[in-house]
């Protein structure tokens, strides 16, 4: 699994985290370079969103290290985390509804007391985003779906982070703002080097715009590899992209069994 | 004449109603419990004052007894939640409604037992001064209360609306989980709102002690800040200032135009009403999830 020899911006080691008695993450190892977007694939219930949970200090893991820049940070507060540089974009667009777009995006600085920069995060969050800048006064729970993620989105950009944690930002969009919202995401790995692990269903666009990729499932990383390695794999294309394979006999084959099981 | 007379007085009374539901709605809002020793905070918050100010106990000046008064109050809603009720986490909503209806008992209690049981009044220079113009008297003391609650009421919306850790106030009230993702500190807010709201209760019980005289059932009180704030709409500040308007105007009309025994069942009627006329309150702030 090892991606280089340049010391990794963010490393989890063999994680484990529970739901009460049930154990949804089962030894997760990853790494994450500066300057890259990681993609975690893995269908419902794989444990995508309890591994961010776990990096992100809203859960505590029962094992395991989450090592950030050198300092192990699991089992911290998640304000603690935040101050630390690692921000949470939650799945499913959780904005703040009554507050203005302007002091949704403000929250995400709440952290932070620099106030010339943190005017000029807000200008570059609007470049990337014009809607919000045009909505800026409006509540923020009268934006439509996608305007809500790119919302989550920029606020979670606002704390300055070295490193993004994207829950799902294709859930419940159209394809054509998946696609504008995926461009987004890229540009702002490009050219404001954000480092991002990103989790998704949608294994399509997240290949096409990550550099490396994990497959969970079942709360255990099966495979990973370069995005365009990934995107080659005959299971990955079957499991993940839906290809459709067909036997000599013309017949799709319906008992295909995955080679990590 | 005497309607502007009744006017006036159930305006007063209700500022006091509205500051006590205006407490309700804080803790509510931020930490979905309801606290319902919010009138026996506010009691206490009158004894205190009146135990720094009066001649009887340690006889300092008014204001600086408010200000020792708030500062106590505060202080005492702060370590509450992050004593007691921090430690309640992950248990039921009753547990923590039993709990403060105990509190309210323990609060009696323990303000019979410093002060006596015996109304006092407070010796404040609002209190006691009339004002004549030709037929019709006013009470100081009700105008004072009139303008010192629309002053707070507007400090309170700059606060919210304007300052830094007001935003973060009602962003953590609105999405709690967000709140976490962003660094907001959900806990150490909550603490500040209950401090928040003892510092209100104390201002509404100074208030209240400068109209009359105050013991230490006058916590009971709460009850009917607590249908104010139910009919303004439980979850929304203004409403909360608005049903004890509201409850506060309909009483004395009650009392003067209806039997005697009859007018105290009003504010409840109202209640009972508005629960089945439209339960979210007259304000209500209710925001449907967009999925």
């Amino acid at each position: 699994m090892k991606q280089d020899n340049k010391a990794p911006l963010l490393k989890v080691d063999n994680l484990e985290s529970f739901y009460g008695p049930i154990m949804a993450i089962r030894g997760v190892s990853l790494e994450v370079n500066e300057g890259q977007i990681v993609t975690v694939l893995g269908a419902n219930g794989a444990g995508k969103t309890t591994l961010l949970k776990t990096i992100s200090g809203v859960m505590d893991p029962e094992k395991g290290t989450v090592v950030l820049q050198g300092s192990e940070i699991q089992g911290s507060a998640p304000d603690a985390v935040v101050n630390k540089g690692v921000v949470h974009v939650p799945e499913g667009r959780e904005i703040f509804p009554i507050l203005t777009v302007e002091e949704n995006l403000k929250m995400g600085a709440y952290t932070r007391s620099d106030h010339a920069q943190i005017a000029a995060d807000m200008e570059l969050v609007y470049d990337y985003f014009p809607i919000l800048k045009e909505r800026r006064t409006q509540e923020a729970g009268t934006l439509s779906g996608g305007q809500q993620q790119m919302l989550a989105i920029g606020r979670g950009l606002m704390t300055k982070p070295s490193i993004m944690l994207l829950d799902e930002p294709s859930l419940g969009l159209s394809p054509l703002l998946v696609r504008e919202i995926f461009t987004i995401i890229r540009r702002l790995n490009h050219e404001q080097n954000v480092t991002m692990m990103l989790v998704e269903q949608n294994a399509k666009v997240a290949l096409e715009v990550a550099h490396y990729g994990y497959v969970l499932e079942l709360g255990r990383i099966v495979m990973s590899g370069e995005a365009k390695k990934l995107q080659q794999s005959k299971d990955i294309q079957e499991f993940y992209l839906g290809a459709q394979q067909e036997t000599q006999r013309g017949q799709r084959r319906w008992k295909q069994r995955k080679t990590w099981r | 004449m005497d309607i502007l007379q009744l006017i006036v007085s159930g305006l007063a009374n209700g500022c006091v109603y509205g500051l006590i539901a205006l407490g309700f709605v804080l803790i509510y809002k931020a930490t979905e419990a309801v606290n319902f020793a919010q009138g026996d905070f506010m009691m206490l918050g009158a004894f205190i004052t009146l135990g720094f100010t009066n001649e009887h106990y340690l006889g300092l000046p008014f204001w600086l007894s408010v200000c020792l008064a708030i500062a106590i109050m505060g202080m005492l809603g702060y370590l509450l939640d992050l004593i007691v009720l921090r430690r309640m986490f992950g248990q039921s909503q009753v547990a923590v409604v039993i709990l403060t209806i105990a509190l309210g008992f323990v609060i009696r209690f323990i303000a019979g037992a410093i002060w006596g049981h015996e109304p006092q009044s407070l010796e404040s220079p609002i209190a006691g001064v009339e004002l004549r113009f030709g037929g019709l008297a006013l009470g100081m003391d009700e105008i004072w209360v009139i303008i010192i609650t629309v002053l707070l009421t507007l400090l309170l919306y700059f606060f919210f609306a304007r300052t830094k850790l007001g935003v973060a106030m009602q962003a953590s009230s609105q999405n709690q989980l967000a709140a976490y993702y962003m660094g907001i500190p959900v806990k150490r807010i909550h603490s500040m709102i209950w401090a928040l709201s003892g510092i209100v209760a104390t201002i509404a019980g100074i208030l209240f002690a400068s109209k009359g005289s105050i013991d230490p059932t006058a916590g009971l009180l709460g009850i009917k800040a607590f249908a104010a704030a139910v009919i303004g709409g439980f979850g929304s500040l203004p409403g909360a200032l608005l049903g004890g308007l509201i409850v506060g105007l309909v009483e004395p009309f009650a009392a003067r135009y209806m039997p005697a025994g009859y007018s105290q069942i009003f504010p409840y009627l109202i209640l009972i009403i508005m629960l089945i006329v439209r339960p979210h309150g007259i304000l209500s702030q209710i925001q449907t999830k967009k999925v």
